[in-house]
């Protein structure tokens, strides 16, 4: 099986952000990188899938020069080979023009699944996989939990609201957006990092892959959320204020 | 970070700060407080190959240089965890990778490459004799194909974790040789194999977690074959790996100063008091940013000792200094950090005090900072030797 997994370079969870000069992103200067953790769990199911029923897996990005390390990370973790489309216009592109540039490359070559997280840490468009399934003209589904291919078929669990899940049928090859924490993320290892070394590492220029430069979406303003405190006094009687109370947290704070 | 990596050290780095980011403060504070050993942590490094990353690649391990293994143990403190658990692991063994005989080495190697075999734990410390190591008093005699061992010792940590441990004795008496130093050799004990047999460990209760010691010997015997190096040769075999240890030391104070940097800052960004951020205050700002240039500039001589040393040149001065300079920062930066934090400073869950005592340690262990200063005086000044 000819899996290809999406995985995006983003900045590192703990980094203190800031917006840039602009205010249309943030500043990455000095700030650490790392893989977009639904990414991870995307990898890991591919790796798996691959270990139970042979094949190979690609990592593959859209991304500046610096998201190479991302993809060597793949590779230590145990990914047969990587593909880059290296352009600076991907750090603050949409979901669309990410999609267009992996269609681009995943296109060329054989695929029997394509796996992307659910969404991105940074963005948090969760709309990168979809697009690029349209693109690439495969069925998919998304906020998958499990996958069985151990038929022609794909057969898979999604997560639905409130609780529910659903179990769908889809022919191969389809695209798939995973749920985060569906597995354990296996670590790099030594002499997984060693081997990369030695890793097939394909670069494409979004010329070479005859893309336009993508106009789709504009980031007008970004800015830090402003803090606010405030007190309300709850009224009535004790009931009638502990029903208040569950509502403000559940549907306010959303801690419940 | 004050150096610039390549990409293979880099994803080093990343990859280990990854296994870390599974045992979180929580994990440590909980072990610190039940003097518990780390023993998930340390499998996860060990199937990592981690703790193999000095152990030549003809031998299973990935035959990296001391700068990368430094990397890793920065990597483990610098999360807030503590190297101490498992560094010795990689520069003990390194005495077995240079000194031992082929046999010696094709036996055990391979299996502390896959970590079947754990090597951890080094006697040489005694009761009476700490720094003067030449004085010890444990003594081995030849009995046909074996060594019966009688001393004692204490300091020696993990030896409870550790399969295998190097025990330093003195196999011809003191007045019988031409130089103190001479007579000291060095006998790879299993544990398995001694347990009950002559051996006693006791451990000792200590202000940090580090699972130290004492062994009492008492007519153990150890085969002939397990004599690392020439008999009579130890202390040199013991001086060899003392820069790679020193190295490995003043990575991990950079990481405990990265550690209570990051702790320090994040803390005078968010508490606010007389209405604006205690970070903003000078009085806080100074110590946090001498601090942190003390541990760049510390980092700086770790690089310089662990390049030295990759490239096989002699490098006990910059490598003693790497290690001095470091357990100075870290100590400054515990201070600085713990002083931030106030009264918060001292409560458990903060991580700060468990990591200030951690930290201190290095003023003490594995070699004391004024024997540091004497050796500087004598090997670098040129001045007359003081011990």
């Amino acid at each position: 099986m000819n899996i290809f997994v999406c995985v995006k370079q983003v900045m590192a969870r703990d980094s203190v952000l800031r917006p840039n000069e602009t205010g249309t992103w943030a500043v990455d200067d000095g700030v650490s990188f790392e893989m977009n953790e639904p990414d991870t769990f995307a990898l890991e199911e591919a790796l798996r899938l691959k270990e139970r029923h042979g094949g190979e897996v690609v990592a593959i990005t859209a991304g500046p020069a610096r998201s190479a390390s991302t993809l060597r990370e793949a590779l230590a973790k145990g990914a047969d080979r990587a593909i880059h489309v290296e352009g600076n216009r991907y750090v603050e592109s949409d979901a669309y023009a990410t999609a267009q540039a992996l269609a681009a490359a995943i296109r060329r070559e054989p695929h029997d699944l394509v796996l992307t997280g659910l969404q991105s840490d940074d963005a948090g468009f969760g709309q990168t996989g979809v697009i690029l399934a349209e693109l690439l003209e495969l069925p998919h589904a998304t906020i998958i939990m499990e996958i069985d291919a151990s038929g022609g078929q794909l057969r898979c669990k999604r997560e639905l609201e409130a609780g529910w899940f659903q179990t769908i049928t889809l022919p191969r090859p389809a695209l798939l957006t995973i749920q985060s924490g569906i597995n354990k993320v296996r670590y790099a290892t030594l002499m997984g990092i060693k081997r990369a070394r030695r890793k097939p590492f394909r670069r494409y220029s979004p010329d070479e892959l005859g893309i336009g430069e993508p106009v789709h979406q504009r980031v007008r303003s970004l800015y830090q959320p402003r803090q606010s405190k405030q007190t309300e006094f709850l009224e009535g009687s004790s009931q009638e204020v502990a029903a208040k109370l569950l509502n403000k947290l559940r549907f306010e704070a959303r801690v419940l | 970070m004050s150096y610039p990596l390549d990409e293979e050290q880099l994803q080093i780095r990343d990859a280990v700060q990854d296994v870390c980011s599974d045992f979180p403060s929580e994990y440590w504070r909980k072990l610190d407080e039940f003097q518990g050993y780390p023993t998930e942590f340390i499998r996860a490094l060990t199937e990592g190959g981690w703790l193999a990353a000095l152990i030549p690649e003809q031998y299973g391990g990935s035959g990296l240089g001391i700068l990368e293994a430094s990397l890793i143990m920065e990597a483990i403190n610098a999360s807030g965890g503590n190297a101490a658990a498992c560094h010795a692991q990689m520069y003990i063994m390194d005495v077995l990778t240079r000194r031992g005989t082929d046999r010696q080495r094709e036996r055990f190697l391979p299996e502390l490459a896959t970590g079947r075999l754990r090597l951890q734990a080094f006697g040489v410390t005694e009761p009476t004799t700490g720094s003067d190591t030449t004085q010890l008093q444990t003594r081995a005699e030849k009995r046909g194909d074996s060594y019966i061992v009688h001393g004692q010792k204490v300091f020696t940590s993990r030896v409870e974790h550790s399969d295998l441990m190097l025990l330093l004795v003195r196999t011809t008496p003191i007045d019988d040789v031409r130089r103190k130093t001479h007579g000291l050799s060095i006998l790879l004990v299993d544990l398995v194999e001694a347990d009950g047999k002559g051996i006693e460990i006791r451990p000792l209760r200590t202000m940090i977690n580090h699972h130290t010691c004492e062994v009492f010997l008492d007519g153990l015997e150890v085969p002939a074959a397990n004599l690392i190096g020439e008999e009579g040769e130890g202390f040199r075999a013991l001086l060899d790996g003392l820069n790679a240890e020193r190295i490995l030391i003043a990575a991990e104070c950079i990481g405990d100063g990265d550690w209570f940097m990051h702790k320090a800052c994040g803390y005078a960004r968010g508490r606010v008091v007389f209405g604006r951020p205690i970070g903003q205050n000078q009085g806080i700002q100074f110590p946090l940013a001498k601090a942190r240039a003390h541990i760049d500039a510390a980092d700086l001589m770790r690089f310089r000792a662990a390049e030295m040393y990759d490239a096989g040149q002699p490098c006990g001065p910059q490598a003693n200094m790497a290690k001095l300079l470091a357990a100075d920062a870290s100590w400054e930066a515990a201070n600085a950090c713990l002083q931030t934090h106030g009264g918060f400073g001292f409560a458990s869950d903060y991580d700060v005090e468990r990591k200030f005592r951690e930290t201190r340690l290095y003023q003490v262990a594995p070699i004391s900072t004024n024997l540091i200063l004497s050796y500087i005086a004598e090997k670098v000044l040129g001045l007359p030797r003081s011990y």
